[in-house]
């Protein structure tokens, strides 16, 4: 460029202080503004991408660094296999009691009759509630339902000593870590289902009354289709979040045989010493959580539509 | 509307749900007044004495503190302006960093530790090795979701490009525009998110446990194991904590009606 | 033959009294407008018709059976809603078949009947779209449609047309009015449209406040309000007001100026009224040309003109509102002194009352 353009050009650009018409109408401008969000990408990448990338690889490579499908292979052999089916096992039946319990729970504090006061209460309770979890919470249930807890103490002065009597329960099992998993699981169910629930415009239920159904026609025909995506869904937001969960079960019962604890075991220094079992491991869980995830997003765009 | 009453079956739901939630806290509390014997009657605060005479609890505390501190730090620095530009100029990407903020669903920290402990196993010490370090970076990652859902609901809230258009036209810098006029636009929404980040991160377990780290959940952990009562002490300050937090997010939050997605991190 | 009638309906929700007994006899087959402002009870009242609320006092009753006590579902009425009704997770046709299906219809049956009804609302092309693929029209047509598929003792729609363009209402309204008469279907139609309750109701019930200030038709409540709040808000309305000064002739006074108003005649001397003169009554001609001849006059200066197309409205000194054709207001500019007469018969006479409404400026 011209000597003269430059002057000019910083003349201009002196005089006007930032205007900068290039950043607004710019293609020209592109580069700069795009390197301003370039630390957060390239950061994604180094601390998100790579390792998880990595992950992937080493669960196919062997102590040797050759390429193997070995580790995978014996993930399907026991204790591994048992491990999943464990994770599995608590994930479903920790998500189907937080999404059926959850919704009768929500659905009781937001209708018609109930005082408001309760469904702030709730809401809040479970803003707070669904982020617990992992050692306090363990150590609460430990306290509540442990050998020494307040329910058990009272239970055996009425003459019902869990501990060892039939029905035993022992909150070290996954009986016990499934019962102190609800205590994160169905806040989080409630705070996913009550918009949908408030979506549940009162027009519809007068129009259907008005045309003649009753109640249970209401829901059979109206109310649960309308639920399901937002239901579904919740209940593979719950899955995935017990299926991660570590710290709770850690503390709890850490020989519990669950993939997460299994892992931990690895890193804990306890029974794996083979770097690439503890990655194949891991690769595992991202696959059912991936397939979750595909299960998850056409779901989420089904329920966001009918709550226009 | 006359208000009908109460239907009998949500009474019942509700006092099932509220006796659920309830007790555990009580025993806790009743566990945190009691001495270290079984069989005990309450009261006493031995152990609430215990925790705060405990250097190893103020020690971890602060590191837990500060842990959130940074990460908050960091995360803000590198969010607000990345969001910030998205909404601005590159609405394209809008979907790209709303499917990164679903990654970690798919990657939860347990598999990122796995990830992060094999990546970075080559690096100094100073970093590897110390939680300012290590820590905190992937804590940054840990809270992005969190961060991201509450920073996109704030500037989803506010005007980006009237608000830009009008600080340049009126003769601003980037660097003003940005902390004079849109920071303060979106801070409801970024408190929000570091109320959320800190409660994740005084929380967080199994990336310090598995990386061997002493912060505050690992030395609960600890106490958990060996000392039995005084632990109740312990637990109940952790909830108060975290609890603490969650409101004050929620009184933010409900102030300029910029609230996040409120899912859970510590399991 | 009445056909539906409400009997002293009396609702109130806390110390808020929203109906303060209301009575109203529809015949077979007629069409009432509930209309009123914001708050005058109307939908109340047409929530209590649909039994979606219980009355405090007084009775609904439809072809001699008293139905106060019935639940909704089981009232055989249709209503149209407001907005929202339609069930997001069923086509068009899935939504106008459903009182069929609730009903035990067999398939057949149903297909052709929500055929008809489609066909009936100009719909027949759409019945597989979903709601949230309607515009606002299509949408109240299909609500239309299922209301009418079930077939109805009564029909009750709630402004059903509020939400809508302007353009589409007035269509709406056509068609609605135009598929009533079809089937002749007895009527009940909240609003609060001063012209959309004219246009296409048999009847006209206006509501204020609880009450029922006064039902007619259409042109009688244009022409003969009998209330200071009808008349103010059906139409727009000049209001001056007078005093009797010659009950035997007539006579009455108003600013000082003597006016002969016929309706003013067997009134007692020294009677407080309120004149009521439609804009378009009032005829005006430039001051100072000789043509008051009747005496009956107001002085005014022309304020302001607005072009309402084939109309201007003149606003004037002294609060005087006149329409008049645009060619001849173009002759009467804004400054213009101006001379308007009152027609002494035809004019509406109030007595007045301290409780004046304040409805501002009618449409």
């Amino acid at each position: 460029m011209a000597d003269e353009g430059r002057r000019v050009g910083i003349a201009t650009e002196a005089a006007s202080g930032a205007l900068r018409p290039g950043i607004l109408s710019g293609r020209r401008r592109l580069p700069v503004a795009g390197l301003a969000t370039l630390p957060f990408f390239v950061y994604a990448t180094a601390f998100l991408f790579v390792p998880a990338f990595s992950v992937m690889v080493g669960a196919f490579q062997d102590k040797a660094d050759h390429a193997t499908f070995s580790n995978i292979r014996l993930l399907f052999h026991h204790p591994y296999i048992d491990a999943y089916w464990g994770s599995i096992r608590i994930s479903l039946i920790t998500a189907a009691l937080g999404c059926v319990i959850g919704l009768f729970v929500a659905y009781a504090a937001i209708r018609d009759g109930t005082p408001r006061w309760i469904r702030s209460t709730l809401t809040t309770f479970s803003g707070v509630a669904a982020n617990f979890g992992g050692i306090p919470l363990a150590f609460a249930f430990i306290a509540t339902l442990g050998p020494l807890g307040v329910v058990t103490t009272w239970l055996r002065s009425r003459g019902w000593d869990i501990t060892y009597q039939t029905p035993h329960f022992q909150i070290s099992s996954e009986r016990g870590i499934e019962v102190a998993y609800m205590y994160f699981q169905l806040p989080l169910m409630i705070l996913v289902i009550a918009p949908a629930i408030d979506g549940l415009k009162r027009e519809w239920r007068e129009a259907a009354a008005n045309l003649g159904a009753k109640q249970w026609q209401f829901w059979r025909h109206i109310g649960i289709p309308v639920l399901m995506p937002s239901f579904l869904g919740a209940f593979i937001l719950l899955f995935g979040n017990a299926f991660a969960a570590y710290a709770t079960a850690y503390s709890l019962d850490n020989g519990i045989n669950i993939i997460p604890i299994l892992i931990g075991d690895y890193y804990t220094g306890n029974v794996l010493n083979n770097p690439h079992i503890a990655q194949a491991l891991a690769f595992g869980m991202f696959v059912v959580l991936a397939v979750m995830m595909v299960l998850y997003i056409p779901l989420q765009r089904r329920a966001a539509r009918w709550a226009r | 509307m006359k208000r009908p009453r109460m239907s009998p079956s949500a009474y019942v739901w509700l006092l099932l749900a509220a006796v659920y939630f309830i007790l555990p806290l009580y025993s806790t509390l009743d566990f945190s007044l009691k001495e270290n014997k079984a069989g005990t009657p309450c009261c006493t605060l031995h152990n609430y004495g215990w925790v705060i005479h405990n250097g190893d609890f103020w020690h971890t505390i602060k590191i837990s503190f500060i842990l959130a501190l940074e990460t908050i730090v960091i995360s803000l620095a590198l969010f607000v302006p990345t969001i910030y530009l998205v909404h601005l100029r590159f609405p394209k990407l809008r979907p790209v960093l709303a499917f990164m903020a679903l990654v970690p669903f798919v990657v939860p920290p347990i598999v990122m530790v796995v990830g992060l402990l094999k990546t970075f196993k080559w690096t100094p010490n100073w970093y590897f090795g110390t939680p300012w370090g290590f820590l905190a970076t992937a804590y940054v990652i840990l809270a992005f979701p969190y961060m991201y859902f509450s920073l996109d609901a704030g500037f989803r809230a506010i005007d980006v490009h009237t608000l830009t258009e009008a600080s340049q036209n009126l003769g601003a810098r980037w660097t003003t525009t940005l902390f004079r006029v849109i920071l303060p636009n979106i801070r409801a929404a970024a408190l929000a998110a570091s109320f959320l980040t800190l409660a994740i991160v005084m929380g967080e377990f199994t990336i310090a446990n598995l990386a061997a780290f002493h912060t505050f959940p690992i030395f609960l952990q600890y106490v958990n194991e060996s000392q039995g009562f005084p632990a109740g002490a312990l637990t109940l300050l952790s909830f108060l904590i975290t609890w603490a937090a969650m409101l004050s997010l929620l009184l933010v939050g409900r102030k300029r009606g910029a609230r996040g997605a409120i899912v859970p991190a510590t399991r | 033959m009445t056909y539906l009638q409400l009997e002293s309906l009396h609702r109130s929700f806390g110390s808020v009294k929203a109906l303060s007994g209301i009575d109203i006899a529809l015949g077979e087959g007629e069409f009432l407008s509930l209309l009123g402002p914001s708050g005058c009870g109307k939908t109340t009242a047409l929530r209590l018709v649909a039994g979606f609320d219980r009355p405090d006092r007084g009775r609904i009753v439809v072809d001699g059976k008293d139905i106060t006590g019935v639940a909704p579902n089981k009232r055989d009425m249709g209503m149209v809603f407001q907005a929202y009704s339609l069930f997001p997770n069923m086509t068009a046709r899935q939504n106008v078949e459903f009182g069929l299906r609730i009903r035990g219809r067999d398939k057949g049956a149903r297909r052709g009947r929500v055929d008809e009804l489609l066909e009936l609302v100009g719909l027949g092309h759409a019945g597989d779209r979903y709601p949230h693929q309607l515009s606002g029209g299509m949408q109240q047509r299909v609500a239309l449609a299922r209301a009418l598929a079930i077939e109805p003792r009564v029909l009750l729609l709630d402004e059903p047309l509020s939400a809508l363009d302007a353009k589409v209402r007035v269509q709406l309204r056509e068609e609605i009015r135009r598929i009533q008469l079809e089937l002749g279907i007895t009527t009940l139609y909240v609003t609060h449209d001063q012209e959309e309750a004219l246009a296409i109701s048999d009847h006209v019930a206006v509501m204020y406040g609880g009450v029922i200030e006064q039902m007619g038709t259409p042109s009688e409540m244009y022409t003969a309000p009998k209330t200071p709040f009808v008349a103010e808000f059906i139409g727009t309305m000049n209001r001056l007001e007078a005093q009797v000064v010659d009950g035997a002739s007539g006579e009455v006074e108003h600013a000082g100026i003597r006016l002969r108003i016929d309706a003013a005649r067997g009134r007692q001397n020294g009677d407080r009224v309120l004149i009521l003169i439609r804009p378009e009554a009032l005829e005006l001609h430039a001051a100072g040309n000789g043509a008051n001849g009747d005496a009956n006059t107001l002085s005014a200066e022309v304020v302001t003109q607005t072009f309402l197309g084939p109309v201007t409205r003149l606003k004037m000194t002294g609060g005087l509102i006149a329409d008049m054709s645009t060619a001849r207001a173009t002759a009467l500019p804004v400054g213009a002194n101006v001379v308007a007469h009152v027609p002494a018969d035809g004019v509406q006479l109030l007595t007045l009352t301290d409780d004046l409404p304040d409805i501002g400026e009618g449409t």
